[in-house]
């Protein structure tokens, strides 16, 4: 097989695939090579089903030769370890969910699957989707390829970590707060939060029901494209999943953008913000409006309340999603519990870990009588304040560009010790999740340091075609990103360019 | 000193839905435990709830039949606690936005109708069911989502009776709806009792407690009574009521603490995310409002003037809509709908109450019966013989005629064979003759069943006693 399968994107594996430059057999092969030889350092994967992933490549390949299609057929992808793929463990980085094993497929997987995708491994994540970094994780440390001693961010930091490792062509993650944008930014990837209710959450481990997306995390933006498009649609099984039409996102993906209009949300540039991530982000402004986009600065003057307001909302949702693990059914029980209610005790206090049971313990407080009206109830109402500020700004604008957070990976620990500092980092990518609107985050640049930096297009509700129009615009003006392999894996030159 | 005693209900009954409140599980009763399970139901992880529509037509349609007035706007809430039996740690319940508002039900006291207000009817999912072993316990989920359907009355009923009553007026409702079969045994209706009583004069209530474990409308009754009379004792005494549940205890007929409410439990409720509202449109609610069964008032009228009944029959009849269905289904095929109202009044109620069944389980078709009152109207058979075909059909079923054909029970109405008959009895019976002839008229009685035993009672009564008298004449 003469394909260089670390760089592959998911459009360059269907070529080879179609093209019988290889078989799906030997890009799984070549995957879980790329794994042998990287995840030791970067600590991606919770577990790769070698097995299974090869079985699964073989009937591609029987279909293939059969003349049978599939949008995906052969093309193996990481799953973020908090979908439920039948068969295989979904542990949502927790002790709790330990010896679990899915019974079925998540809606999303389903899809995939039908199209032919290969579920080759799950990777790591926070805790339950419960954080910025991946180190919230009760299985390991995972690392971003970049710089090692940097976090991938998180939550899908397995997922970004994966891809941008050349451990994986495309991944899934998920985003309630900017969970699949932010570690595509801190790895150099492409990660898409499509509009809530665009792809059906069933099967999704809840966080918070109300703002969770399933999105890929992949090398360009007509991947991305591709594989929101193949997961879309409404589903019986999802009573919040819309049905919308699902326009042809992957193909007629215009390089220039003339007509289109932009706006500059400036409560997102914001004091402190880091300098390099400011220069990243303005060059790529400028890049689109030498494409033909029109620039102009907006407002959305709640921003402010956004944090405080995704932090009551998820951690109430979260309270509840996250009671049903008690070990009654599945998962952990603790030994030696002297009553039912000591053994939720016990079994909880031993499951989860502290952030888990930090925002639990919020989410609780948030919901109780006589605090409800004070902190649930009026956080919906900001929410609503919010949302309408996205639309105002929606009315004379097709996308908006912002960071998608204000600096750059951290260092592995740092402001562990400071949750609210890293609750406040997430100002740029919580608003889309509260207004249920779609986002994406392009890479735009390089600090000095060597660390990537993410450009966001935020767009409306159901016009994931605006910003996946701006954003492979952007991406093929700009050119080749480069790689993280040869900045964190001995070779001496960053490959990155376009700066 | 005299107390008024104030009693609210809340009563759940499972909807007759095929499918589960959230999932597409069958709802059957009495399968092994944890084979009607899925995801959804079992609470696993990632698994969402869908709405089951026909439980929210069910639980408008109860709400239609006690002018409640029907929310345009719903929605579903979670009620947060921890519970072996709770899948998700949380119940899928309706908290400030329930599909009903008001209502009343109407009871007879002492001749005199009392209106028993409702304040809501709601909808949730039923929990799992708790089993304990010898040293172990188990929960089967089976029952785990199953519509709910809460009907909460307003502290208006002040008597056991007052209860026993309102919850039979429910369960007439509920049937008559053919939302629930509010099978006891099954638990398809099962009620929380609260009870407080207060000093005649003294306007606000006294403190209630809450009764659970009644399973059945006479523990409710007994339970209050025991209730009031326990708690006019500590009142009596001196003592005060304390804020409490209840257990009522069957076998020993006593009430006793489970817990005691310091304060309200704090199920922390929020609008359930992974369920929209339900807004239910004008069309919509008229539709279904079109589709209400007959209420047993108005039904009873018309059984009255269609089938030409006395009131008093008109009145069992409709007592149970699965009843009258019956009755209506025979009558409907027969030229003698009184005779089929006296089949039901009699043989048919004497049956079920004899075997405790339900008149659905009933072998004898509405259909059968109706044939059978035809062949007695047309004299094919006698009443004996048509009682005794009723008894083999409540064995085995089957056509009368069927029945009549295999066994040869066809009445005889031919005059020569039924004159030797008649002939041998007055002849191994002289003394009863002559009591007739010297005016005994009763003897005559006496004759007619030994003809009828020499015929193996098929001989037309009617026939034998016309026989008689004519050759006693002389």
């Amino acid at each position: 097989m003469g394909i260089e399968v670390s760089s592959l994107t998911v459009h360059g594996a269907l070529d080879a695939l179609s093209g019988g430059e290889c078989s799906s057999e030997e890009l799984v092969r070549g995957v879980i090579a790329e794994i042998a030889k990287r995840d030791a350092d970067v600590g991606a994967y919770v577990s790769v089903d070698e097995d299974g992933a090869l079985e699964q490549a073989r009937l591609a390949d029987a279909a293939r030769s059969a003349g049978k299609g599939g949008r995906l057929l052969g093309v193996p992808i990481a799953i973020k370890d908090v979908l439920n793929v039948e068969g295989q463990p979904c542990s949502c980085g927790s002790k709790i969910l330990e010896g679990y094993t899915s019974p079925y497929d998540a809606t999303a997987i389903a899809k995939l699957r039908a199209e032919g995708a290969v579920f080759l491994g799950r990777v790591n994540m926070d805790e339950f989707a419960m954080g910025s970094t991946t180190q919230n994780s009760a299985h390991k440390v995972t690392r971003n390829p970049w710089n090692l001693d940097c976090v991938p961010g998180g939550s899908s930091g397995g997922s970004a970590a994966a891809v941008a490792a050349g451990e994986a062509i495309a991944s899934l993650g998920t985003d309630t707060g900017g969970s699949v944008r932010q570690p595509a930014s801190f790895c150099g990837c492409v990660g898409l939060k499509p509009s809530y209710g665009r792809i059906s959450r069933y099967g999704l481990v809840a966080f918070a029901s109300s703002l969770d997306q399933i999105g890929p995390i992949t090398k360009n933006v007509r991947d991305a494209a591709l594989l929101c498009e193949v997961m879309s649609g409404v589903d019986v099984m999802d009573s919040s999943s819309l049905d919308e039409p699902i326009p042809s996102l992957a193909t007629d993906l215009p390089t220039d953008l003339s007509g289109v209009r932009l706006g500059l949300p400036k409560e997102y540039f914001v004091d402190g913000m880091d300098d390099d991530v400011r220069r990243g982000v303005m060059a790529a402004v400028e890049q689109c409006r030498e494409l033909g986009a029109e620039i102009k600065e907006v407002s959305l003057p709640h921003t402010k309340y956004a944090v405080s307001t995704y932090y009551i909302i998820a951690t109430a949702e979260a309270s509840a999603n996250l009671a049903r693990f008690d070990g009654v059914r599945y998962g952990q029980r603790a030994e030696g519990a002297t009553d039912p209610i000591d053994m939720y005790g016990k079994s909880r206090a031993q499951g989860f870990g502290a952030e888990v049971k930090r925002r639990i313990i919020l989410g609780t407080y948030v919901l109780s009588s006589g605090y409800y009206d004070a902190y649930y109830l009026s956080a919906q109402k900001v929410r609503t304040l919010i949302r309408q500020d996205f639309e105002k700004a929606f009315a004379d604008c097709d996308a908006l560009l912002a960071p998608v957070t204000p600096g750059p990976a951290y260092r592995i620990g740092e402001s562990m010790d400071d949750p609210l500092r890293m609750y406040l980092d997430d100002i740029c990518t919580v608003t889309a999740n509260l207004a249920g609107i779609c986002g994406l985050s392009v890479p735009c640049g390089m600090t000095d340091s060597g660390l990537p930096v993410g450009l966001q297009i935020l767009g409306p509700a159901f016009k994931e075609e605006n910003i996946l129009r701006v954003g492979h615009a952007y991406e093929c003006a700009r050119g080749p990103f480069g790689s993280a392999q040869g900045n964190a894996f001995g070779s001496a030159s960053v490959v990155a360019k376009g700066l | 000193m005299n107390y008024i005693v104030s009693i609210g209900l809340e009563v759940h009954v499972q909807l007759q839905t095929r499918s589960k409140m959230f999932c597409s599980c069958d709802t059957g009763y009495g399968a092994p435990p944890n084979t009607h399970v899925c995801p959804v139901c079992l609470g696993y992880p990632g698994a969402m709830p869908v709405m089951n529509k026909e439980a929210i037509r069910m639980t408008v349609l109860a709400g239609m039949m006690i002018d409640s007035e029907i929310s345009t706007y719903s929605k579903f809430d979670r009620k947060s606690y921890f519970y072996p039996d709770m899948p998700k740690n949380y119940q899928i319940t309706q908290y400030d936005k329930p599909f009903c508002v008001g209502g009343e039900v109407e009871i007879m006291v002492d001749d005199q109708p009392k209106i028993i207000g409702v304040t809501r009817i709601h909808l949730e999912e039923d929990v799992g069911k708790n089993m304990h072993f010898r040293g172990s316990s188990g929960v089967d989920f089976n029952r785990a989502g199953i519509p709910l359907m809460e009907i909460v009355s307003e502290p208006d009923m002040s008597s056991p009776q007052e209860a026993y009553d309102y919850l039979t007026a429910l369960r007439q409702i509920v049937t008559y709806t053919g939302i629930s079969e509010c099978n006891q045994e099954e638990g398809n209706m099962r009620c929380d009792v609260n009870c407080s009583i207060r000093p005649e004069g003294q306007e606000e209530l006294g403190t209630k407690t809450e009764l659970k474990n009644l399973n059945s409308f006479k523990a409710a009754f007994h339970a209050l009574e025991y209730e009031i009379a326990r708690q006019k004792d500590v009142l009596g005494a001196g003592g005060e009521i304390v804020q409490e549940t209840r257990r009522w205890d069957p076998d020993t007929c006593e009430t006793y603490s489970m817990r005691v409410k310091e304060k309200d439990h704090d199920y922390r409720y929020f609008p359930e995310p992974d369920l929209m509202p339900v807004v239910l449109d004008t069309d919509l609610v008229a539709k279904w409002r079109s589709g209400l069964p007959e209420l047993p008032d108005m039904r009873k009228k018309r059984i009255v003037t269609e089938y030409g009944l006395p009131e008093y029959d008109a009145g069992v009849l409709v007592s149970e809509k699965a009843l009258v269905d019956y009755f209506e289904g025979a009558a409907k095929l027969s030229s003698n709908p009184k005779a089929i109202s006296n089949w039901v009044m009699t043989e048919v109620l004497r049956y079920l109450a004899e075997k405790e069944i339900a008149i659905t389980a009933l072998k004898v078709t509405p259909e059968a019966l109706s044939a059978l009152v035809a062949l007695v109207d047309d004299k094919t058979i006698n009443m004996t013989t048509a009682k005794d075909i009723f008894a083999t059909m409540c064995d085995k079923g089957g056509a009368p005629a069927d029945i009549v054909k295999d066994q040869g029970l066809a009445q005889v109405s031919d005059d020569g064979a039924i004159a030797a008959f008649v002939k041998q009895a007055m002849d191994e019976n002289p003394k009863s003759v002559a009591d007739y002839k010297s005016g005994n008229k009763a003897a005559v009685q006496f004759l007619v069943g030994q003809v009828m035993r020499m015929s193996k009672g098929k001989a037309n009564p009617q026939m034998v006693v016309g026989l008689l008298t004519d050759l006693m004449k002389d």
